[in-house]
């Protein structure tokens, strides 16, 4: 249920354009290349890709956890109302943590190892609110039991490598949701844990959520994951969406050629034992020799010359579901013929 | 698995001792504590222990594919270690096609020529200061194989796995990708002509596209040069991919182990049955409502008497927790770790496990009617 306050209309997130590059000596890597995306507040959007297909890089720019010196950022990114690229030090000290939370992959390195948990969820409630010690205390123990964590008062005092994996990323949500804000930037939350805890963190995200009416960015490489807890999904691709819409439309009728061998690899039938699994020929591109055209055509059994030398634009395929692909209508109507030999 | 199962080239083999029907390695009666340090006052009693590995005992059949599938902490990884022998056991022995490991008939040395491993980080485990065909032809010399004749076969064995020698024999580990290091490793183990390759969450680090690719390569391998796999990993779709039959653990022990589709499709453990429902249902309209299991997997340090498993079963009774079950098979070829299954236990019959919902595709069927739009990479 969405909050009263906050109108359900009111974007959280607004990415236009977004580029964000890193330059290293001798070299710059245009790891995120134009990325549109819009958050309503309560929805929960997937960003789904494979390594080096900046789904993180875009996520961490949204926060500008990024080392100003050897990145370069640019356009527009608006994050629960404040355009982030021009906020000052002191502004974006505020907005973190304030507004805009993030959860990672390992707790274990994102949580501080000398101070117990309880006292880390004081300072950020303190940092940001003007409140007694006791009374952060208190919240502290009240998100304690939010995120169910058993015998809260004992675990508050403990330190990060006292508990369990699961346990540890159920301090670390409760530790973002401190100072309630409207934006939760989730980096792989569940990819470390064990699939029976796994299932149990996503649950609770979900379950938050709902009750917060918090805008979730959820980064993860597992489609599955992805499935239980998105509204609409992204599927990036070289530093680009090639692919977004809601996430049942996505997963039933992928239109983008990668989406589609993405799902496939994973669909029912396609590991059958015995049967020889689909892949995708080739690798992903070099962020720093991009081509001029679609990044996927090399490995793309649809290309064209069209496709190496022309940057596809969005295009719209129905309710929320659009694409960049030249080639969307030749190979939905059954048109276009495999550019490769099979 | 029946014989006929049995590649050709695993009959022909002209190390095969015992037929195809005794198992390539069979593992008895395996344990491996870690001791700590005592803490504070507690100076009597036994000293604590991590207990890794505790009474592990199976088969691995000649010419199959062992999955084993398990949380961390359950003693995948350790038990790997032990069948390697990179660590000793505390108790328990390996018998390698009717041999015991270790003793006169089967020295260490030759034990491990007939055995290798490939771990999951493909980075740490090449030595960056060597070129990868040096790494690949450095087993070989050591087993007093001439170094060009050492040389030779890395370049035809990174042929076999996909990497062109021309182009990759000289370069250093830092300049391939996740993929190609993990072929690297792929080759580097298969050197020294093993019968038996450990695969120790091998393809858990690629990506899923450079996963699927790989894994082809090892179905092919297998085929080609006779093998038989032990695979780790904690991929449930994987494990069912590869694998001939599965090995579940919990908290250092084997709680089931059968053929692959009896264990996926009808799993006789509860712990099965909640990891496979774990499983997320990647349909966004058939959302998981409940999670199978609460909290984490307790610590072995100190693991909960009885079955290991009462603290978190859902179909748990006092006698669980007083009696540790015994390993027993209610039909051939399916064991299972657990009183409900074994005559006699106290255990009290209650209807059998509610039936495992009709399984789920893995992704809403429609997607069956695309077109076949990816024609099988081809390496090599």
């Amino acid at each position: 249920m969405a909050d009263p306050i906050r109108p359900a209309t009111a974007k959280a997130v607004r990415l236009q354009n977004l580029k964000v590059e890193f330059h290293a000596p001798g070299k710059r890597i245009e790891a995120v290349n134009g990325v549109d995306l819009e958050l309503r507040q309560g929805e929960v959007v997937a960003l789904i890709g494979e390594s080096g297909s900046g789904k993180s890089v875009t996520l961490r720019a949204m926060m500008r956890l990024h080392a100003a010196r050897s990145t370069r950022i640019t356009g527009r990114l608006e994050v629960a109302g404040e355009d982030v690229l021009a906020l000052s030090p002191h502004e974006l000290a505020a907005l973190r943590g304030r507004k805009v939370a993030m959860i990672f992959q390992e707790p274990l390195l994102a949580l501080d190892p000398v101070y117990p948990v309880g006292a880390q969820i004081v300072e950020a409630i303190r940092r940001h609110e003007n409140v007694s010690r006791a009374e952060a205390h208190a919240r502290a123990l009240a998100l304690f039991e939010k995120v169910r964590i058993p015998s809260p008062e004992r675990r508050l005092a403990a330190y990060a490598h006292e508990m369990s994996g699961g346990m540890r990323q159920r301090a670390m949500i409760a530790l973002a949701l401190a100072c309630r804000p409207q934006v939760l930037l989730a980096d792989e939350p569940t990819t470390a844990l064990d699939a029976t805890v796994q299932i149990q963190i996503l649950l609770l995200l979900r379950e938050l959520q709902q009750e917060m009416g918090l805008a979730i960015v959820f980064v993860t490489h597992d489609i599955g994951a992805a499935a239980e807890v998105a509204d609409r999904m992204a599927v990036m691709y070289a530093g680009r969406i090639v692919e977004q819409g809601p996430a049942a439309t996505l997963l039933t009728q992928p239109r983008h050629p990668y989406t589609q061998s993405l799902l496939r690899s994973r669909s029912h039938g396609a590991m059958q034992k015995g049967r020889r699994l689909q892949t995708i020929p080739g690798s992903p591109p070099d962020l720093s020799q991009l081509p001029a055209g679609c990044a996927f055509a090399e490995r793309c059994a649809w290309a064209t010359d069209a496709c190496r030398t022309t940057q596809p634009p969005q295009e719209r395929l129905g309710a929320g579901h659009s694409a960049r692909c030249l080639r969307l209508e030749d190979i939905h109507s059954g048109a276009a013929t495999l550019a490769m030999p099979a | 698995m029946s014989i006929s199962n049995i590649t050709p080239a695993a009959l022909a083999d002209p190390r095969d001792l015992g037929g195809p029907r005794q198992p390539l390695l069979r593992v008895q009666h395996l344990q491996k504590h870690f001791p700590l340090k005592r803490k504070g006052l507690a100076l009597r009693g036994p000293r604590p222990a991590v207990r890794a590995v505790d009474d592990v005992s199976f088969d691995i059949r000649k010419g199959e594919t062992l999955g084993v599938v398990g949380e961390s902490g359950c003693g995948k990884s350790t038990t790997a270690r032990l069948l390697m022998q990179l660590i000793q056991q505390d108790r328990g022995e390996l018998v390698f096609d009717g041999q015991t490991v270790g003793s006169r008939a089967l020295p260490l040395r030759e034990f491990r020529r007939q055995t290798q491993m490939v771990f999951q980080d493909s980075y740490s485990s090449l030595n960056p200061r060597m070129t990868i065909e040096d790494s690949v032809a450095f087993g070989p010399t050591v087993h007093g194989v001439s170094a060009r004749v050492a040389l030779n076969r890395a370049h035809d064995l990174l042929a076999r796995v996909g990497l062109d020698p021309a182009r990759f024999a000289g370069r250093y580990p830092h300049e391939l990708s996740g993929g190609q290091r993990q072929r690297v490793n792929i080759a580097r183990a298969l050197a020294l002509e093993p019968r038996l390759v450990i695969l120790d969450e091998a393809v858990s680090a690629l990506d899923k596209s450079v996963e699927a690719q790989v894994l082809n390569l090892l179905e092919d391998l297998k085929r080609d040069f006779g093998l038989t796999y032990l695979f780790i990993s904690h991929d449930l779709h994987v494990v069912r991919y590869v694998s001939d039959r599965v090995l579940v653990m919990y908290l250092g022990q084997v709680v089931e182990v059968g053929p692959a589709e009896q264990v996926f499709d009808a799993p006789r453990h509860p712990y099965t049955r909640a990891l496979l429902q774990s499983m997320p249902s990647t349909d966004p309209l058939q959302r998981t409502t409940e999670a199978p299991l609460s909290g984490d997997p307790p610590n072995p340090i100190d693991p909960p008497a009885g079955c290991r498993f009462h603290t978190r079963c859902a179909f748990a009774q006092p006698v669980c927790g007083r009696q540790m079950p015994a390993f027993v098979e209610p039909a051939p070829g399916h064991g299972v770790a657990c009183l409900r299954w074994q005559p006699e236990s106290g255990y009290e019959p209650t209807p059998d496990f509610p039936a495992m919902p009709a399984p789920t595709p893995a992704v809403p069927l429609a997607l069956g009617t695309l077109p076949d739009i990816f024609p099988e990479a081809h390496h090599g």
